[in-house]
């Protein structure tokens, strides 16, 4: 059974770099911000993408960052965030 | 280790905030686009994988509908609805009915 | 006769990459390819050409309009406003519009939130609620920059925010489809439904612009 995780919660992006058709952007993996509120579960992207039927769903989850920790040289507000819609498969809890 | 696509974050020049309103031709392909869809033919995903295979000098060269055009065709010529040998005939048809209009 | 040489403005060259020549010959290329394909697969009954005339008219029938009507609506209805936040592709439905399969989600913005969305992987978009994403929602240089300095783009189409706000971009990149609904401009209130959509265009919707008056 995967993780599930709760609205407040820490997360990091796992940074990996697998091929295929991934719809985690390289810009957040590593990154660490906060789940902010399940979507429900969904066809998986990755193997749609190679003609299989998605299955198992997984739960996919709205997740925070702030802008300030995404980019070291952010010009902006220091409460700018930016919000991503992410898998479950590609969150791990961070300390 | 980026796709072509996976653009979020790149350096990048200013936008150009004026839209250009659709050519017929483009909606055409989207049109392609939604019906290959509602036939069951192919998964916004799969069009998507195809796109972001396209490589970076291509994915940089063709514009966005130029890069679906690409994606599709290869994709129906993989899943044997066409063949490159129709497509290119076909394109040799339309160059010959083209040129003769405009002669 | 189909203009061989019409195409979009503004290709997605990457800084750094000479463009390959000849650049009209390959442009001119996938011109006839796409032809050639949608020619084909109507030989082959795959549909038929009054199927690709339906689909065209049925995209070119979605209009931002559509959506001002909503955030419209939505100004003058907090009751409305509240069910269009909760569930999108119902209160949608209350519009007469037919969201299709959208897992729509409205972002409010608010004196000390300003939402702005994009699509960095490809070009996801409300497309059942409001229309085709506009060429620049599409190009290399939006989903590049509106994630690492939104203000710095916003800026370009003529919005500038203050720093107290929060400047929340949305990376549409799973099934989630957002559309942002502007706040009311002040000296509008009690306008008519019909005024207060004409306020609102794609641009405000997608967030990089806020209505104005006048």
């Amino acid at each position: 059974m995967a993780e599930r995780f709760s609205p407040g919660e820490t997360v990091r992006i796992r940074e990996a770099y697998p091929p295929g058709h991934i719809r985690t952007p390289v810009y957040v993996r590593g990154k660490v911000g906060v789940v902010t509120r399940p979507f429900g579960r969904f066809r998986n992207p990755e193997t749609l993408a190679i003609g299989r039927d998605g299955y198992p769903e997984k739960m996919l989850y709205e997740v925070r960052f702030l802008q300030k920790d995404l980019w070291p040289d952010y010009r902006g507000s220091g409460s700018d965030t930016l919000l991503l819609d992410i898998y479950e498969h590609w969150l791990e809890r961070a300390s | 280790m980026r796709g072509p696509h996976d653009v979020g974050g790149l350096e990048a020049g200013p936008v150009e905030t004026e839209a250009h309103p659709l050519t017929f031709w483009e909606k055409q392909i989207d049109a392609v686009n939604a019906l290959l869809s509602q036939k069951g033919l192919k998964r916004t995903d799969e069009n998507r994988r195809y796109v972001e295979m396209l490589g970076h000098d291509a994915y940089n060269c063709l514009n966005y509908y130029e890069r679906w055009t690409a994606s599709l065709s290869r994709m129906m010529i993989d899943k044997g609805v066409l063949t490159q040998d129709e497509l290119d005939a076909k394109i040799a048809e339309i160059k010959a009915r083209l040129g003769a209009d405009a002669a | 006769m189909p203009d061989l040489h019409e195409h979009e403005h503004g290709h997605d060259h990457a800084p750094g990459h000479a463009p390959p020549q000849p650049d009209e010959t390959i442009h001119s290329y996938y011109q006839l390819l796409g032809l050639a394909m949608k020619e084909l697969l109507i030989e082959k009954g795959v549909f038929t050409a009054e199927e690709m005339r339906a689909a065209i008219e049925a995209r070119d029938a979605i209009e931002p309009a559509q959506g001002a009507r909503v955030v419209a609506r939505a100004w003058s209805d907090p009751a409305y406003k509240a069910r269009l936040l909760a569930d999108g592709p119902a209160a949608v439905r209350e519009m007469g519009i037919d969201p299709g399969e959208t897992h729509l989600i409205v972002v409010e913005n608010t004196p000390q939130l300003h939402n702005v969305i994009v699509c960095t992987l490809c070009s996801c978009y409300p497309r059942q609620i409001i229309g085709l994403p506009p060429s620049w929602y599409k190009s290399r240089e939006y989903r590049a920059r509106i994630v690492r300095e939104p203000r710095a783009v916003l800026k370009e189409f003529g919005t500038e925010l203050p720093e107290h706000v929060e400047l929340r971009v949305h990376d549409s990149t799973a099934d989630m489809r957002y559309l942002v609904l502007p706040m009311q401009p002040s000296g509008s209130e009690g306008a008519g439904p019909d005024a207060l959509a004409a306020l609102v265009t794609r641009d405000c919707m997608i967030g990089v612009t806020v209505p104005k008056l006048g």
